[in-house]
């Protein structure tokens, strides 16, 4: 009998996952949710989104609030960037860190107005930290009264990202995203139902997102897709946001991010505010930023199609000099893309390389990130 | 080609026999499996391969899969086109699209082979 399979747990749905298995999605287990990898042709669902309108069912990410007094002074003693005093409407991407300096996620901290205009605190983290995060923030609560509510399972989000998709959602809801300025969000009112909606995404397109209550998330879903149809977008799955996120040279956790990585050397210095103020790992961040041998996050164009993949070797004259974090064929670019932590006094834009991919070599070009820019 | 007159590896690659060469190349479900094709890496004429070990590998956008010859022997001639064509995959895997010719050193290998029926009821069982 296969006993393994009856003690193991079964996957976490999110409230659109019979749609993606009508679909044909592919499903996958990602951080113990079953995911649509895609529903057809990878290099398809990317360019849609590039082109037109690409969705993504993101409900798999953590989506926490926070309520009690000076939520924003809390969160900011956590946070790389500063949080507190920031504008209601507002949206902050953020690293957070241990007291080594070590990343323990990247998140967005929105401070928001709710459907009766009162402002509340909440944060989006990767499913795959959601509950070390909430430990991490449970363990740091102490007598700050402050109240975490993991609303992961009961609410649904959704990505509608690219060229077209702020124009889709403004049909369908109270609020028009264009109204929105990027990184701003509020409370709203999208297919009869209350939603969050926020400006943000992570394809390098402009577009927007939608949370809602688990409920009503196939009927908002639906009606954006009927929509996105009729403009040549439709739903587009994890690969293809693997693929749109590299080629923005956004970082994904797990591969550009990890314990074993201090923000300095993640080139996001955009996410790290320092001065005066204080949080957990900000002395380590400090050390890590005169320490001119840690390796540095960079860019690579590799030539031809071949994908170096994680843990690649990045060399120059048979010396191993990095080591890649994520790569990938880069549908928009049609070449071979990657992301790489390379030794500082090597990561010079146009320095050229050799990436080991399973024992050949392959000439690759230190190259500015993003790798793309829409126009 | 037709299916019904090759021979398959439960690796999904196929294997056209006439008298001691093996035309080989991968099966119409395995391509649609991959999805997105975007490289190829072939083996130079005069490698001596084996049954069931890697001759190369193809990538799609997501992974990459290894190449297994079906039977043992040394590769005759090589689709060096292939690689930069690989559309030819989706249009005709067992015409066009076929990958390596081997000559074959024994045919202890043929025997374990599948025929196209069941092959077919292999990939069906595995969904």
């Amino acid at each position: 009998m296969a006993v393994d399979q009856l003690l193991k747990t079964p996957l976490n749905k999110t409230p659109l996952y019979q749609w993606h298995v009508d679909q044909n999605g592919r499903m996958v287990d990602f951080a113990g949710w079953s995911m649509p990898v895609q529903y057809s042709s990878i290099i398809d669902e990317h360019h849609q989104t590039r082109r037109s309108i690409g969705m993504f069912d993101v409900s798999h990410m953590g989506r926490l609030y926070f309520s009690g007094a000076d939520v924003d002074k809390f969160l900011d003693r956590l946070t790389t960037r500063r949080v507190a005093g920031v504008q209601c409407g507002k949206i902050r991407y953020s690293l957070m860190t241990n007291d080594a300096g070590g990343i323990l996620d990247d998140v967005l901290v929105y401070h928001l107005p709710d459907a009766n205009g009162a402002p509340f605190h909440m944060m989006v983290v990767n499913a795959s930290n959601r509950q070390k995060i909430v430990d991490w923030i449970g363990s740091n609560i102490g007598d700050s009264g402050i109240e975490l509510e993991d609303r992961t399972s009961s609410t649904a989000m959704i990505a509608v990202q690219g060229p077209a998709a702020n124009q889709a959602v403004a049909q369908l809801s109270e609020t028009a995203p264009d109204s929105l300025a990027y990184y701003t969000g509020t409370t709203t009112n999208v297919c009869g139902a209350e939603a969050i909606l926020t400006r943000t995404g992570y394809t390098g397109e402009d577009g927007c997102e939608i949370i809602c209550e688990a409920e009503h998330a196939q009927k908002i879903w639906s009606d954006v897709f009927e929509i996105a149809q009729s403009v040549d977008g439709g739903a587009s799955g994890l690969a293809a946001r693997d693929t749109l996120r590299l080629e923005a040279g956004m970082p994904l956790y797990g591969h550009e991010l990890s314990e074993s990585i201090n923000p300095a050397q993640t080139d996001l210095k955009f996410a790290i505010q320092m001065k005066d103020r204080e949080f957990v790992g900000r002395s380590a961040i400090l050390s890590a930023r005169k320490d001119k041998t840690l390796p540095v996050r960079v860019g690579l164009k590799l030539e031809g199609r071949r994908a170096a993949r994680q843990d690649c070797a990045v060399l120059i004259d048979d010396k191993k000099i990095g080591t890649v974090s994520s790569g990938t064929y880069s549908p928009t670019l049609e070449t071979s893309i990657s992301m790489a932590y390379v030794d500082p006094d090597k990561s010079e834009i146009g320095t050229e390389v050799i990436i080991d991919i399973r024992g050949k070599s392959h000439p690759a070009t230190i190259v500015e990130v993003p790798f793309y820019k829409r126009t | 080609m037709k299916p019904e007159e090759l021979l398959f590896a439960q690796t999904h690659e196929w294997a056209h026999i006439a008298d001691d060469v093996a035309t080989i190349g991968i099966s119409k479900n395995a391509v649609e499996a991959l999805t997105d094709l975007v490289y190829m890496d072939l083996p130079a004429a005069g490698t001596a391969v084996k049954a069931g070990e890697s001759f190369g590998e193809v990538e799609s956008v997501k992974a990459t899969s290894e190449l297994y010859s079906p039977v043992d022997g040394e590769i005759v001639e090589v689709n060096t086109s292939l690689p930069d064509n690989l559309d030819v995959l989706n249009e005709d895997p067992y015409g066009q699209g076929w990958i390596i010719k081997i000559k074959m050193s024994n045919q202890d290998a043929v025997e374990k082979l599948l025929d196209f029926a069941a092959y077919e009821k292999q990939c069906d069982e595995s969904h």
